[in-house]
């Protein structure tokens, strides 16, 4: 074993022993940010920071939501077009005139809420029961689904953009309480909720348990059919949420919502140490993984980056970000 | 004097520090059909793979007509000598009959697929050998008599004189059956040389001109042909004498109280039929068979994973609804699976959560797991069962395979159940760690547990009262305490002692 081999082994048993594995993705996290700092000291700032979680906060529920999903070792990539599609849905029930795009129903904004979320868990339902019930391919079928939504989202208004929402369809994302904008504190909570239902109560850990060996799963009595569904379901309503959330940060609708999000999910989990093949990773490293992307994005922006060559360096960043992650000794980039 | 079609000359094989074939010498000559048979881990398996160039012997030779076998790993030159008939499918499902007869070594150029000529070389092969498939069927779509017929095929067209059947009746119907050794005969006429593998005594009569025994990887009787040698004698061939063992004292079962578990009527069509038994608190009983015979469906649909068509199930009196692992779980049936690595161990969970499993809802309110009253439930188990580990936070995918099958019994007594069900609860398993789950058996059982043993290993049978003996899905035999050996045996396999 090489010296270099031996002090990486050295760091993952320190990390490990401490219960920190997840959080080896800090130190790039420190990196980038001092080097974002070194080009702009205007990065250190509150308000720049509290900007960096609130745009994160809506790729940050997704992210818990895909985490959930691959611990059972399937996948669902029609989260990001539910982030469009159910916020849009609500909006075009509530707005009043057909020439700018809406139904001209003027639905009533309280149901037209409960309507974004009763539309995420359906969605979630239907890719429960074509995944567990038709014994079809997750990701064929989240895929239609997703594509499925980004064509329903753009004929449901001919593509356009639905402005003048009512403020409570909005709140939710331009909110703030206690001088912090409502979408961190609410993500923060979800972490928080999620992040101890997975790993103190049974349905958490007979994620990791279905995810690890589902016909173990099966014989110790676990019912893996109903708690996949489940979290399809969950899956559902948190990215319609996100979506809802994201709808009041920029006080609109627009058929793009969501669009390409879900790589972005699934760059954070994938290098916040979730595996892609079920059982292994925890919330709290999907999160640094979320932190790192916003921090990234950020510093790139702050350091004038060429904005047509913003996602290339993302794209290369995100991939040292997977290779460091590899040295540091993490295993779930593993194939 | 014609040169064997294939002999063994002193081979020994050794996987890490276990010996599993000792000096084994045979010889069979050309167009001869021999059998071969021997308990499971005699050795035949083993053997095969050597025979058939998977392994390599760790000493000792292959010959082949004279020949020195091949080196290992050009498996084009084992594929021209040898061929086997496993009961699994060597074909490739997605590609036609006439692809797989080929696979690999298209007639003609060897670059090119050229479709006309494959189907034509396909069809005259199948002709030839009355073989009756469509040569364009997918390999997917056959029986699985047909596949085997597929498998034969092939290894004629490479111009093989040499095939082994291993098991090939597992998993065929009767009719199926005598096309099958209508064939084998065929091919015996045509010169071709046979090894046939069967635990069914009554098919090596049938179709083989002489048999080998192993036993324990020792060949016990080199050659002898059929004729002389009666099915006691090869039983007793295979069993060897009977060791002495210090047996356990037999518990003190109350005849008038409830059973543990009663099953009336079991029915599952095609798989098992008219299963009936009671286990008494405090009893173990065996319930053994050949692999296939339906024991270990029987097994599940007690707990709960296979649904019977008819037939019910009492524990402790109780009915209990089919189908459904947390209904079973919740009367107090427990299972230990065969397959640990499979079915048992749950890999990313520690060793605590993988013994808990089962009495998570006992652990706090409302589904939630208290960190504290779990480790100490596991902490208890942990050492009842003496598990070695690091800790148990440790993940049970680390252990050693004794100390993972240690882990899923705790979590079957974790429970204490009413009734155990464990299948072949110590394979794979070293003979330290074999004796301690005997024990831990052993102690749940004086706690009142009824345990039913699935397994057809006589060494995991011999502290059961009772044993039922299952044959192509019926009970055929019981066996009260103080049950022979060799009488075992012979009714597991089928034959009469």
């Amino acid at each position: 074993m090489s010296a270099v081999a031996v002090n990486q082994q050295n760091f993952r048993t320190r990390l490990a022993g401490l219960g920190l594995r997840e959080l080896t993705l800090i130190p790039a996290l420190i990196l980038i940010g001092f080097v974002g700092w070194l080009n702009n000291p205007a990065f250190l700032t509150a308000d720049n920071i509290v900007n960096i979680l609130q745009q994160s906060s809506e790729l940050s529920i997704l992210v818990i939501a895909e985490t959930l999903i691959l611990l059972l070792a399937k996948i669902d990539l029609s989260l990001e077009s539910i982030v469009g599609f159910a916020p849009m849905l609500g909006a075009w029930l509530i707005a009043t005139d057909p020439s700018l795009g809406g139904s001209g129903i003027g639905l009533n904004p309280a149901l037209a809420i409960a309507l974004v979320f009763v539309t995420g868990a359906a969605v979630g339902a239907i890719n429960g029961f074509l995944v567990v019930t038709m014994r079809l391919s997750p990701f064929i079928v989240t895929l239609s689904i997703l594509i499925l939504l980004r064509g329903m989202t753009l004929g449901l208004t001919n593509g356009t953009t639905l402005f003048d929402l009512p403020d409570s369809f909005l709140y939710l994302g331009n909110a703030k309480w206690a001088g912090v904008p409502a979408s961190i504190w609410i993500a923060a909570l979800l972490y928080l909720v999620f992040g101890i239902v997975l790993r103190y109560h049974r349905l958490g850990r007979a994620l990791y348990a279905i995810g690890g060996n589902p016909e173990a799963a099966r014989v110790a009595g676990i019912q893996v059919d109903r708690i996949v569904w489940g979290t399809y379901i969950v899956a559902g309503l948190l990215a319609a949420l996100a979506g809802l959330m994201l709808s009041g940060r920029i006080a609109s609708v627009v058929s793009s919502q969501g669009q390409n999000m879900i790589f972005y999910v699934f760059a954070a989990s994938v290098i916040g140490g979730v595996n892609l093949n079920g059982g292994r990773g925890r919330l709290i490293g999907a999160l640094t993984g979320v932190l790192l992307l916003g921090v990234l994005q950020n510093v790139l922006t702050l350091s004038q980056v060429p904005s047509f060559w913003i996602d290339a360096v993302y794209g290369a960043i995100i991939l040292l970000a997977l290779i460091f992650a590899r040295l540091t000794g993490d295993r779930s980039a593993d194939n | 004097m014609q040169p064997a079609a294939v002999e063994v000359r002193h081979v020994n094989k050794l996987f890490g520090a276990v010996q599993v074939l000792h000096d084994i010498s045979l010889k069979i000559p050309q167009g001869v059909a021999r059998g071969l048979v021997g308990r499971n881990g005699a050795g035949k398996s083993t053997l095969v793979s050597i025979l058939t160039g998977l392994a390599e012997p760790s000493s000792g030779s292959v010959l082949f007509g004279d020949v020195a076998a091949p080196a290992r790993r050009t498996s084009e030159e084992w594929r021209n000598k040898v061929a086997c008939v496993y009961q699994r499918s060597t074909l490739v499902p997605t590609m036609t009959v006439a692809e797989n007869l080929f696979a690999n070594a298209y007639p003609g150029s060897s670059r090119w697929v050229n479709w006309s000529r494959l189907r034509v070389e396909a069809r005259r092969i199948c002709e030839e050998w009355e073989l009756g498939i469509d040569v364009d069927a997918r390999a997917s779509d056959l029986r699985v008599e047909q596949r085997q017929v597929v498998e034969i095929a092939r290894a004629l067209a490479k111009g093989s004189r040499f095939i082994i059947f291993d098991e090939p009746t597992a998993a065929l119907e009767s009719k199926e059956v005598a096309r099958l050794f209508e064939r084998i005969r065929r091919l015996k006429r045509d010169g071709v040389t046979l090894l046939y593998i069967s635990h069914h005594l009554q098919e090596i009569y049938e179709i083989c001109d002489s048999v080998t025994v192993l036993r324990d990887g020792r060949v016990i009787v080199p050659d002898a042909a059929v004729a002389d040698l009666p099915k006691p004698k090869i039983v007793e061939a295979m069993v060897g004498a009977e060791i002495a063992r210090a047996a356990r004292p037999a518990p003190v079962l109350d005849k008038a109280a409830t059973p543990a578990l009663t099953v009336e009527g079991l029915n599952l069509p095609g798989v098992f039929g008219d299963i009936s038994f009671t286990v008494a608190a405090g009893e173990q009983v065996g319930l053994a068979g050949l692999g296939g015979s339906g024991k270990e469906q029987v097994a599940e649909a007690i707990v709960g994973l296979v649904k019977p068509k008819s037939g019910e199930v009492h524990v402790a009196g109780k009915p209990l609804g089919f189908g459904n692992v947390p209904a079973a779980q919740r009367l107090g049936v427990s299972y230990v699976p065969r397959d640990r690595r499979g079915r048992g161990i749950l890999p990313q969970l520690s060793v605590a959560e993988n013994l808990t499993l089962t009495v998570q809802g006992t652990l706090g309110r409302f589904g939630w797991i208290a960190p504290g009253r779990m480790n100490a439930a596991a902490r208890r188990l942990y050492d009842a069962l003496s598990v070695v580990a690091s800790s148990p936070r440790q993940p049970v995918v680390e252990l050693s395979g004794g100390n993972q099958q240690k882990v899923v019994m705790g979590r079957a007594l974790a429970s204490s159940p009413r009734a155990l069900v464990l299948v072949y609860p110590t394979q794979g398993v070293d003979v330290a760690a074999k004796e301690a789950i005997f024990d831990i058996v052993a102690k749940a059982q004086a706690g009142g547990t009824a345990a039913l043993v699935v397994s057809d290993e006589v060494d995991e049978l011999r502290n059961c009262q009772r044993v039922l003996v299952v044959f192509k899905g019926r009970i055929v035999r019981e066996f009260a305490a103080g049950w022979n050996e060799r009488e075992l045996i012979a009714a597991i396999e089928g034959v009469e002692a």
